[in-house]
């Protein structure tokens, strides 16, 4: 099973939830990983503290052209949609951080001067994070469990985070339960990130910031015909709008998470809220079973509006 | 505002651009921004967080002229002259085209572009024999200019599951300057999106100086340094601000230490006050709402930019 975490705000707590959940779900002895696919600015690692194991450089393609083959037609700018190849009289110039690698250039060029070579763009990096003390018997008596955990690191001045996104993802096969971490927003980032869960989770905080995101976030996830629900984090500051809207909309609230003062102090110290306070911790095992249980995976075919 | 102000050049020097900008979302710029806003007077405002934009609901514009905004092509296979010789699945890279599509007078079945996964490259318009696919402008976003009770604001909304937010932003801050020389206002300030991406970046080339709001957690830390690398990337000055610094007291003086490391200045601290949340509540930024507290912190904090940015060249009127 896929749950993805997500907000239309940035700083609700999507990474608080998404890493706190895979703790919940490894202690209570699942196969699960932990994506981070905020690959702009991935905080997971500060809080899972995983050793990690394999790290390797992705790249995506981009077009390079020998210059004595070249006839300077022109046709691989204007092909290209992305302002990423141009062809100025006698001279092709590339921006290769334009380009989509949508491969377009390559097929145009008649008499193939055009090659798509690898450029790095940033890192993948998976190992492992360790849910509570490594000690005998401490796994079956749930007190211990592994996280699987991937991250996606983009290198500073990249300005396309999707291409990455997808490699991160694909590096998640094989665990049972895949708790995918995405970056703020509803642009391609987050639609990437979201695309194929099962289940995704819109993090929202009660205030009318968090509800015009929100809004727009359940925008987003019903074009793209997802099942999701919401979770209301600090809950108690500003309003009761949110609530109110879900009622009218129909939309699930999987779980209130009240304002509390030692969450956001675990938090500053980058420390697990379910290591931290044990009222955190019975709140995501009850997320946790809510999700796996009959109202997230067996309703997850319903549209969201008949999950209630 | 328009029409009639003639476009002074030669009387008006070139508005200077302040970007709030965070690394880590929900550290308090749209808030901050607003504040500025109210404190500042005479500003243009350009809220560049394209795909979450929350400005509008504390400074309440008035809208008084919409564009669509068109920010790529989509392609789109006519079904009733698809052969489905299936070149267009083959080519695609973005996986974007599946054997779905419904059938004619001479298939069963044809080929169908799913708009969400197409990134609007044209490869397969091109090279489809039977030149059945489409490849129109789309419209992917709407932008507005407005009145505000603090002056001129251009924002946009991206549409739902829309691409190319970075050409969105260029268009607002564009405008927003633009509307600065008609209006003679020295000083446009943009509310940026978190994160180093391509709305990020398109929020930060070529102003005169980045604002970095940051909280005091490990998070808050290791974002800012992210951020700054782009900021030192792309040669924009910057300067930092810790919200809800008492948070975590030990934290910000880390923070602070690793931004003087990187030659970032200090633009001030902001403490915790549950008066922000109040305000936003009903409409109204933090200033407006008290004098003392936070407030306070802001108006030292404004004071410290409009110096920075004053000492950059000449100061916002």
């Amino acid at each position: 099973m896929k749950i993805a975490i997500a907000s239309g705000k940035g700083g609700t707590g999507k990474t608080t939830v998404a890493t706190n959940l895979a703790w919940a779900a490894a202690r209570s002895g699942r196969r699960v990983a932990y994506v981070d696919c905020d690959v702009e600015e991935p905080n997971g690692h500060l809080f899972l503290k995983p050793r990690i194991t394999s790290a390797r450089a992705i790249g995506r393609m981009h077009p390079e052209v020998d210059d004595d083959k070249c006839t300077h037609c022109g046709l691989c700018g204007e092909i290209c949609q992305y302002s990423a190849i141009v062809c100025v009289g006698q001279k092709v110039l590339t921006y290769p951080e334009l380009c989509h690698a949508c491969g377009g250039c390559t097929l145009v060029c008649r008499p193939g001067a055009i090659t798509e070579v690898l450029r790095e763009t940033g890192k993948l990096e998976a190992g492992m994070a360790e849910a509570g003390a490594a000690k005998a018997g401490a796994a079956e008596a749930g007190e211990a469990g592994t996280i699987h955990f991937i991250q996606g690191v983009l290198n500073i001045g990249e300005a396309m985070s999707t291409p990455l996104i997808r490699q991160v993802k694909a590096e998640s096969t094989g665990d049972e339960l895949r708790i995918v971490d995405s970056p703020p927003g509803t642009s391609c980032p987050v639609i990437e990130s979201v695309r194929d869960a099962e289940m995704v989770l819109l993090v929202t905080e009660p205030t009318p910031f968090g509800l015009n995101d929100l809004t727009l976030a359940v925008e987003m996830v019903r074009a793209m015909k997802l099942p999701f629900a919401v979770v209301i984090n600090r809950a108690g500051i500003g309003d009761r709008k949110t609530q109110e809207y879900c009622r009218r909309e129909g939309i699930k609230i999987m779980a209130e998470i009240p304002d509390d003062r030692r969450v956001a102090e675990a938090y500053s110290k980058g420390l697990l809220a379910c290591e931290a306070v044990p009222e955190f911790r019975l709140r995501m095992e009850g997320l946790l079973d809510r999700l796996c249980g009959a109202d997230g995976l067996a309703s997850r075919n319903l549209p969201p509006e008949a999950a209630r | 505002m328009n029409g009639h102000v003639t476009l002074g050049a030669d009387k008006s020097p070139r508005a200077k651009q302040i970007t709030v900008i965070s690394g880590k979302g929900g550290t308090g710029k749209t808030s901050l921004v607003a504040c500025f806003a109210a404190l500042s007077r005479h500003v243009v405002l350009a809220d560049c967080d394209v795909d979450a934009a929350d400005l509008h609901l504390v400074v309440e514009p008035r809208i008084i002229r919409r564009e669509a905004f068109t920010g790529g092509k989509r392609a789109r296979i006519k079904a009733d002259q698809c052969t489905a010789c299936g070149r267009c699945e083959e080519l695609c890279r973005f996986g974007a085209i599946s054997f779905d599509g419904p059938g004619n007078s001479f298939i069963k079945k044809t080929f169908r572009v799913d708009p969400i996964a197409c990134e609007g490259c044209g490869v397969c318009h091109w090279f489809c024999p039977a030149e059945a696919i489409e490849f129109l402008p789309a419209v992917s976003g709407e932008w507005f200019i407005s009145e505000t009770r603090f002056g001129p604001m251009v924002h946009a909304k991206l549409g739902v599951a829309a691409e190319n937010s970075g050409k969105l932003v260029s268009i607002v801050r564009s405008e927003a300057m633009r509307i600065a020389g008609e209006v003679g206002c020295g000083l446009v300030l943009v509310d940026g999106s978190p994160g180093i991406g391509c709305p990020v970046i398109a929020s930060i080339t070529g102003v005169d100086l980045v604002l970095v709001v940051t909280e005091p957690t490990l998070s808050g830390l290791h974002d800012l340094e992210r951020v700054a690398d782009l900021t030192r990337h792309f040669g924009t000055p910057a300067m930092v601000c810790i919200n809800k610094w008492d948070l975590n007291a030990e934290m910000s003086g880390n923070i602070e230490a690793m931004a003087r490391r990187r030659g970032l200045h200090l633009a001030g601290r902001v403490r915790y006050d549950r008066a922000v949340t109040e305000a936003q509540v009903q409409r109204k930024t933090t200033v407006e709402y008290k004098e003392d507290g936070s407030a306070a912190d802001i108006r030292d904090l404004w004071e410290q930019i409009k110096a920075k940015v004053g000492s950059a060249g000449t100061a916002p009127a």
